[in-house]
């Protein structure tokens, strides 16, 4: 259950391995979780994740998932929820892609489509019948300010995104008054491995600093938040900018 | 999973406790008989089924997410032996139905917490306590029998001579060993509806804990509030109410004719949509001075209505919006009389964060019965209002939650919204004989509530 201060006892991940999740689960065991499941693709990065954090819970369990998978996402959510309630998910996988591949061979600009976008669409309906039934729980989706409006440098991952976001938001009114809440979180530039590659765009974050607009959105009951705060400013500009000055905007 | 999150829409209802935070969902449904209750029991799915009274616990005791939770309003009866004072009473029934029935034959509740709008059930079920309970002990010590429903969805006797000791599982088992249905209670003789109340002003904690070690025996009925604001010198300062029921001699001789009148009125609500609150860090923090300021320094044998003596707030519906939206929650704990030091260090460290409490109640607590959830053992008991949306509060509460455990303390469950599921067992030492009794009542744990999947109870 989550405690009138907004303090979780069990958290499931899906994109066990995100840098934003792993900071947010450290950040929400305020002193101890009871469980947390990491989801994800198997490997040494998620067996390295459940490592990093096994201080922090009671259990720390593993489970495959994979994004692409659609077919497979019922019985995966299904498992996971059999052994208990689930307080709050984080939504975290994610492809950032690479955009001049994406332009050059359209498999690639799929593959960032069906992750972000159709592989959520999918395990997300499937958490949130289970959070319903439970009664409770706050369903976390990392969507993007990037998905606000698609920039010429990114439009695929931002479309994807784009979608991400109005799913997500449709989804909390659905299960609006139900217990069970969503929470869209819009970062900007957050300096994980995803971003590793590319200077800092303005306003960039670490992924502290984004777990803990998220943690404190959660105990607020917040559905939408931006990280850092800004950014929700800076992208009610960019939304009315004339469209021949946003193409030529330099990032 | 066929189900549409549209087609679901239309069962369920939003809960909440009295402090107003983590709301979740369940079915609620209101039974008419008792072939309907034990159906509805029968009947329950997996997430199980709750009583709930009238939602003053201030957490998440009456809350069953995703369940069934039955309101026994319609199970409301009161039949009163006027020669005995010993009254039958539906679970239904508030302490305020009661009273307005009893109280003009001559009869008071052996028992009444800081309101009167709680229900035989809640109170049986939590074991409240009230000013006399280094008297008279808690609510449960006065039932005689109680009903119950178990899992079976058979009805039962219980009395606390009963060997099972299925009774004393069921007084403060927060409503997981069944379903109360109704109650026999032995009531209390009075002969007026008013109290005779000395007032004292203490100057800081000492003062005021000593005045109540050395006094309270001589009071049926004894609290303290403190000013949690004040610091230095005044650390702990506060004001001590103490008192018993009047005779009828002791009313002026107008007031002689109408002496065991009750009818007490409420006033105006506050309405759920202050976005701040009107109780905030700053208004908190005035009241607990004026209130000091207003209180006299001391005053002997003052008449004071049942209302002003026992249930202040109840004069405001809905008082608990006050809060605004994010809600507040109720810190109440009992330490040792060996550990009164707790009760300074939660002050302080409560200042620190700064968390300011706009109700802050003393209580020197007398000997515990027999239920293994009861929360009153001999000692100190603090009880602070504070709002939620405070920041650093929930860490703050957590450290003194382990202070609390490790001096032998325990925290109140009916108030509970945030206690870690490890501590349990530390604060309340028989835990497990509960839950093996418990085990046996209900071995596939059809009732169930939120605190339950919290505490792991
Ligand atoms: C202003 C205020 C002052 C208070 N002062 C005091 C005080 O001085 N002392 C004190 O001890 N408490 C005090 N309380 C707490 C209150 O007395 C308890 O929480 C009480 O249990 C509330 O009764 P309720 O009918 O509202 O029950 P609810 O809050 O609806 O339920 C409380 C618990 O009782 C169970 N329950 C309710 N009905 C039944 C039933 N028929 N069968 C089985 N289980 C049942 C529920 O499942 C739940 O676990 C105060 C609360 C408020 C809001
Ligand atoms: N970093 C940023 O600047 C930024 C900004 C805005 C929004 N976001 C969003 O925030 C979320 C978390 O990002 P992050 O920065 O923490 O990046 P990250 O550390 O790279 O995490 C991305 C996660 O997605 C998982 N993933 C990728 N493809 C998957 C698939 N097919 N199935 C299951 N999991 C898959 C990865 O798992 P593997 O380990 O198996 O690859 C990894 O756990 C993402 O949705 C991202 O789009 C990030």
């Amino acid at each position: 259950m989550i405690d009138a201060l907004g303090n979780p006892q069990t958290v499931l991940v899906l994109g066990g391995t995100s840098e934003i999740a792993l900071a947010t689960v450290a950040k929400l065991a305020r002193p101890k979780l009871v469980r947390v499941v990491l989801a994800g693709r198997p490997g040494p990065d998620r067996a390295a994740a459940a490592a990093s954090i096994s201080g922090l819970a009671d259990t720390v369990e593993v489970a495959d998932f994979d994004a692409t998978k659609p077919e497979t996402h019922a019985a995966f959510v299904a498992s996971v929820f059999a052994e208990g309630d689930i307080d709050v998910v984080l939504l975290a996988f994610g492809l950032l892609g690479d955009q001049d591949e994406a332009e050059r061979d359209s498999a690639a600009a799929v593959l960032v489509a069906q992750v972000n976008y159709v592989g959520a669409v999918s395990v997300g309906l499937n958490i949130a019948h289970h959070l319903d039934e439970q009664g409770h729980g706050v369903l976390v989706v990392l969507s993007s300010v990037a998905g606000e409006r698609a920039r010429r440098s990114n439009f695929v991952y931002g479309s994807s995104k784009a979608g991400l976001d109005a799913f997500a938001v449709g989804l909390g009114d659905a299960l609006h008054g139900r217990g069970p809440r969503v929470l869209v979180v819009r970062p900007g530039f957050v300096r994980t491995r995803m971003t590793a590659h590319l200077a800092d765009a303005p306003l960039a974050v670490d992924a502290d600093e984004v777990a803990a607009k998220i943690v404190s959105a959660i105990a607020k009951g917040r559905e939408i938040v931006y990280a850092p705060g800004a950014m929700r400013v800076v992208m009610s500009g960019l939304r009315h900018l004339p469209r021949p000055i946003f193409r030529k905007l330099p990032f | 999973m066929s189900d549409s999150l549209a087609g679901l829409g239309t069962d369920g209802t939003l809960l909440s406790g009295w402090g107003r935070t983590a709301p979740t969902r369940a079915r609620v449904s209101t039974p008419m008989s008792s072939d309907s209750l034990s159906n509805l029991v029968l009947e329950s799915g997996h997430r199980g089924i709750l009583a709930r009274g009238l939602g003053r616990a201030y957490g998440d005791a009456a809350q069953n997410s995703g369940g069934d939770v039955a309101d026994l309003a319609r199970f409301d009866r009161i039949d009163l032996d006027p020669d005995t004072g010993i009254a039958k009473i539906g679970a239904g029934v508030s302490l305020d139905q009661l009273l307005r029935k009893v109280l003009p034959l001559g009869w008071f509740i052996p028992v009444t917490p800081g309101t009167r709008q709680v229900t035989i059930g809640g109170a049986i079920a939590a074991d409240v306590h009230g000013k006399n309970h280094h008297i008279d002990g808690t609510f449960g010590a006065h039932i005689l029998e109680l009903e119950l429903v178990g899992a079976d969805g058979v009805y039962r006797k219980l009395t606390p001579q009963d060997p099972a000791a299925d009774f004393w599982l069921t007084v403060g088992g927060m409503g997981l060993t069944g379903l109360i249905t109704q109650a026999s209670m032995q009531l209390l003789p009075v002969t007026t509806s008013s109290l005779r109340v000395d007032t004292e002003r203490a100057t800081d904690l000492d003062d005021l804990m000593s005045r109540m070690t050395s006094g309270d025996d001589d009071y049926r009925y004894s609290v303290a509030w403190i000013d949690c604001v004040a610091g230095g010198r005044s650390l702990g300062r506060g004001v001590l109410t103490r008192g018993d029921h009047a005779k009828l001699e002791e009313l002026s001789m107008a007031d002689r004719a109408t002496a065991l009148e009750f009818d007490p009125k409420v006033r105006l609500g506050i309405p759920n949509v202050i976005p701040g609150g009107l109780l905030n860090r700053y208004s908190i923090s005035a009241f607990n001075e004026l209130w000091y300021r207003k209180a006299p320094k001391s005053r002997a044998g003052e008449i004071q209505s049942i209302g002003t003596f026992f249930h202040p707030l109840d004069g405001v519906r809905n008082w608990n919006n006050a809060y605004g939206p994010s809600g507040f929650l109720q810190y109440q704990f009992v330490v040792p009389m060996e550990a009164s030091d707790l009760i300074r260090i939660a002050i302080e460290r409560l200042r620190k964060v700064p968390a300011p409490s706009f109700l802050a109640v003393l209580k020197r607590f007398g000997a515990a019965n027999p239920a293994p959830l009861s929360f009153p053992q001999p000692g100190w008991t603090l009880a602070l209002d504070i709002p939620a949306a405070i920041p650093g509060l929930s860490v703050a509460l957590s450290e003194l939650d382990d202070l609390v455990a490790a001096a032998g303390g325990r925290i109140y469950l009916a108030k509970d919204s945030r206690l870690r599921p490890d501590l349990l067992p530390l604060m309340y030492p028989r835990l497990t004989e509960w839950q093996s009794g418990r085990a046996r009542l209900d071995p596939t744990r059809r009732f169930n509530s939120d605190l339950a999947r919290r505490l792991l109870l």
